[in-house]
């Protein structure tokens, strides 16, 4: 611990709202931790709206011919609930924490461009509130689904403004995404300490970085296809209509050429969260370094050419399909690799059992889940079934729940201490953690068996078909417990940022940089910075007669030998 | 009723259906082998690597292991490799749509209902799908308005009902019976009351079924359907729907012809009862909100009027 003293002593926190100019403090502010927690702020209002809309949602569903919402609104409240989770809540959060942690896990100081980020931000939240102001519209919120597909979308079939609102707010969103993933990909270019090579980059900033790239080549076609919608909409251009010679595919090739990328862009930051994590409380380092960073660059090359298994059904020939059946299938190849380094990465370990842990190694089975699901899809003949229905809803339930929530609980549970100095209850933790795992778990498994069984998804109602009723009727109990186990949550952030346990500098013992500052870290985060020499640079000071740069074994790890 | 009724696709009843059950078979076991693997190997290593209470000393680090990686990655791809052989059969063995070949039967998905045409007989019915058992389908798809999706999971795959592009698939039902599906791609507001039953019925019954489809509307006789009759042309009923034998020739709402001999009304929200007819033509936004059916504000006198002579239309 010698050459940590090179670390100085927690002299100024972060500002606090009460103090004289706090809130301007606050909103002018450039400072990428300051920007990184209203980031987290932001996905958290969202959130609540997002779960509101979900929990009457699934009260309209707990009987059948339910009458509890009407069509309309029921349609309005699945949108906008697909639409927030995924731009408004897990874009947010992932990028948040990377806005926060990227800095500090490179030795740098600020994001490459301040002022950028600041930008970045209030754009995201800009657009979410204008998609939001759309309630206020007499018309009402957009109804036309997520992915709002032609010619439903257009003026013909949705005369509200709802989804002229879905056009404006999400290229808003779009575009504080492509900004913060230029930020990004400068940052981790030009603002790395000196020593730390692309070899010797924490996994979760390789991955923030992959992110970037696929941002910037994904969120372009997003932006153009919702600026041809609104164009359509407003000017009466014809690119989706195919009754005057546009065509309704178009969109779908520009959405999905987009969205199944997205999807990728919410899994590897998580990718990168496990992989810091599992380590940390398995006391092993990351195994096969080299391994995780490569199959994560092959996932995003693969990224774009997988788009048409969301189109099976569309009918383009089994040339077409084969083909994408044959991409989707490869990206299953590196995601298994990293699914097995992490197991591996826990094996000869001493492993402690903290929340994060206990999120970070449950992440690994939910996801697997969702993995394996979601190769039922790259498998044409059984998304010719099974698309479109619950079995998708369990699907992508698992992937963004299972898997990137459950990862940003773990990356909460890991990284609450360095941000505000104290420690979340483990004992509020462990209670947060059961719940919500069974309620995810009853939610979402059986909609597995309903989409098998034959139901449709954004239905507002069904049938009284044999056991559609119960299964729906549990599937809606879970998502109530998982709300609970979401209030167990909040509070335990409430609690323990008035008296939680100091947490030190490094509570958990890890070994990036992040961790060598204060908790939290003072505006400019250091004064100085220990030497990097591998992928571990704390454990290489607290163990000089054993560190990663002079074994063998973790110089092949990270191709350095 | 005896016939079966079928959602999900395990109770399959078609050389398609059964292709890709058997396909989802062997997935199923092969995920489970992999989940049980994933979940073995944690909860195991989870129970056996467990810090002791009080243990400060770290283990013996392990970084990697080229053996290990490079077997993970010929395993995972060797499943993959398996998948994508079976994938290319089933697709290959379900085919491709037959270019240039006349489809047996048209289907076109409306907001919120399906209209079916007989190419051959030029019958058209709505909703209720009759068809021959025991005969491989030609079907073409088309859409009227927007995306819908044609979906029996018991017959074989879906398929999307596309404006501007024509989608054919087949389908076949090995025994007679009523086959149930629903849309499967959002298409507004009544998406979830857009149910699909398909009748398969033996080649001779089906064949009858088509002669009575053939005839025009019964004449009406009795004083109250006549009034009835009077009422469908007057109230602009026929300005969207076509009853075969009469000036209402329109195709923008279900052809009436035959509605008399059908199960349900409106794809399957209600039977079709004089009393629910009745209800709907009262207040068609309560039983179906945000369906094209205008409200008419009826007196209960001309209710009864449509009533009688749309049930009396078999």
């Amino acid at each position: 611990m010698k050459r940590m003293e090179t670390v100085p002593e927690p002299t100024i926190p972060l500002p606090l709202v009460k103090s004289d100019r706090g809130l301007l403090q606050w909103l002018s502010s450039v400072d990428h931790k300051q920007l990184g927690v209203m980031y987290l702020l932001t996905a958290l209002l969202f959130f609540v709206a997002g779960g509101i809309e979900i929990l009457l949602i699934r009260i309209q569903l707990i009987v059948p011919e339910n009458t509890f919402l009407s069509p309309d609104v029921y349609n309005q409240l699945f949108t906008m609930h697909g639409t927030t989770m995924i731009f408004l809540v897990l874009m947010p959060t992932l990028i948040g924490l990377g806005v926060y942690f990227v800095p500090l896990m490179i030795g740098a100081n600020e994001m490459a461009f301040p002022r950028l980020n600041a930008f970045s931000l209030w754009m995201t939240l800009l657009g979410g509130l204008i998609l939001y102001f759309s309630f206020l519209d007499g018309g009402g919120a957009p109804n036309a689904g997520w992915f709002s597909y032609a010619p439903l979308s257009s003026k013909n079939f949705s005369s509200t403004k709802g989804v002229d609102y879905y056009c404006i707010g999400l290229l808003l969103t779009g575009l504080g995404s492509v900004t913060a993933a230029l930020n990004f990909a400068v940052t981790i270019l030009t603002l790395r300490i000196p020593g730390m090579g692309f070899r010797r980059l924490p996994v979760f900033v390789w991955m923030m970085f992959i992110t970037a790239m696929l941002i910037l080549a994904a969120f372009p076609m997003l932006n153009a296809g919702l600026a041809m919608l609104l164009i359509d909409r407003q000017l009466n251009a014809h690119f989706f209509l195919p009754g005057s010679g546009g065509s309704a595919i178009l969109w779908q090739h520009l959405f999905w050429a987009f969205g199944h990328p997205e999807v990728y862009i919410l899994a590897l930051p998580p990718f990168g969260l496990i992989s810091e994590i599992i380590p940390v409380f398995s006391r092993q380092p990351i195994f096969g370094y080299r391994f995780l960073i490569g199959s994560g660059i092959a996932i995003a090359l693969l990224a774009f050419g997988v788009w048409a298994h969301h189109m099976f059904a569309v009918g383009l020939g089994n040339p077409v399909n084969g083909f994408f059946a044959a991409g989707s299938m490869l990206i299953g190849i590196p995601t298994g690799i990293k699914v097995f380094n992490w197991i591996i990465t826990m094996r000869s370990g001493a492993i402690r059992f903290t929340t994060a842990m206990l999120f970070a190694t449950s992440f690994i089975i939910e996801f697997t889940i969702g993995g394996l699901s979601g190769i039922s899809f790259a498998i044409a003949p059984l998304d010719w079934q099974l698309t479109d229905t619950y079995y998708v809803v369990a699907h992508i339930h698992y992937v963004f729940l299972g898997g990137t929530l459950y990862s940003v609980f773990a990356g909460i549970f890991y990284w609450f201490p360095k941000m505000s100095g104290r420690m979340l209850s483990e004992k509020l933790g462990r209670i947060f953690f059961w719940m919500f795992f069974l309620g995810f778990n009853l939610t979402f498994m059986l909609q597995h068996v309903l989409g098998i069984m034959g139901m449709p998804r954004r239905v507002y109602t069904y049938p009284d078909l044999p056991n559609f009723g119960a299964l729906n009727l549990a599937s809606s109990a879970g998502a109530f417990l998982m709300a609970a186990a979401i209030g167990v949550f909040f509070w335990n952030i409430f609690i323990s940022l008035k008296k939680g346990k100091q947490a030190g500098d490094n509570p958990w013992q890890a070994w990036t940089l992040e961790w060598a500052t204060t908790s939290p870290p003072r505006l400019q985060n250091f004064d100085r910075v220990p030497p990097v020499r591998s992928l571990r640079p704390l454990w290489d000071l607290e163990h000089p007669e054993d560190p990663d740069w002079k074994n063998d074994n973790a110089k092949q790890a990270r191709n350095e030998s | 009723m005896t016939f079966a009724l079928t959602t999900a696709f395990f109770d399959t009843a078609s050389q398609d259906s059964d292709a890709i059950r058997q396909l989802f078979v062997y997935f199923l076991w092969t995920s489970a082998v992999v989940l049980l693997v994933v979940t073995g190997l944690v909860v195991y290593y989870s129970l056996k690597y467990r810090a002791r209470p009080g243990q400060t000393d770290e283990p013996e680090q392990r970084h990697t292991h080229k053996g290990l990686e490079v077997s993970i990655l010929a395993v995972v791809t060797g499943v993959m490799g398996l998948f994508f052989f079976l994938t290319i059969r089933t697709m290959l063995a379900i085919q491709d749509s037959p270019a240039g070949q006349e489809p047996d039967l048209i289907i076109i998905g409306h907001q919120w209902w399906w209209e079916a045409r007989y190419p051959g007989s030029g019958v058209v019915a709505a909703n209720e799908i009759h068809i021959p058992a025991g005969k491989r389908l030609l079907i073409e798809l088309r859409s009227a308005d927007v995306i819908h999706d044609w979906w029996v999971p018991a017959l074989g795959r879906k398929m999307d009902a596309i404006p501007g592009k024509p989608n054919q698939l087949w389908m076949e039902a090995r025994q007679p019976g009523r086959y149930l599906g629903t849309c499967s791609e959002f298409c507004g507001a009544q998406h979830a009351w857009m149910r699909i039953q398909v009748i398969a019925q033996p080649p001779t019954e089906f064949a009858d079924w088509e002669l009575a489809q053939r005839q025009k509307a019964t004449l009406a006789t009795t004083n109250i359907v006549k009034s009835g009759e009077a009422l469908f042309q007057q109230k602009t009923c026929a300005n969207c729907h076509a009853i075969a034998g009469t000036d209402a020739q329109a195709t923008i709402g279900p052809d009436l012809t035959h509605l008399g001999s059908r199960n349900t009304l409106l794809t399957g929200v209600l039977k079709n009862t004089p009393e629910n007819l009745g209800r709907w033509l009262d207040d068609p936004q309560k039983i179906k909100p945000g369906a094209h059916m205008p409200d008419f504000i009826f007196t209960s006198q001309e209710v009864e009027a449509l009533v009688a002579y749309l049930e009396s239309l078999e």
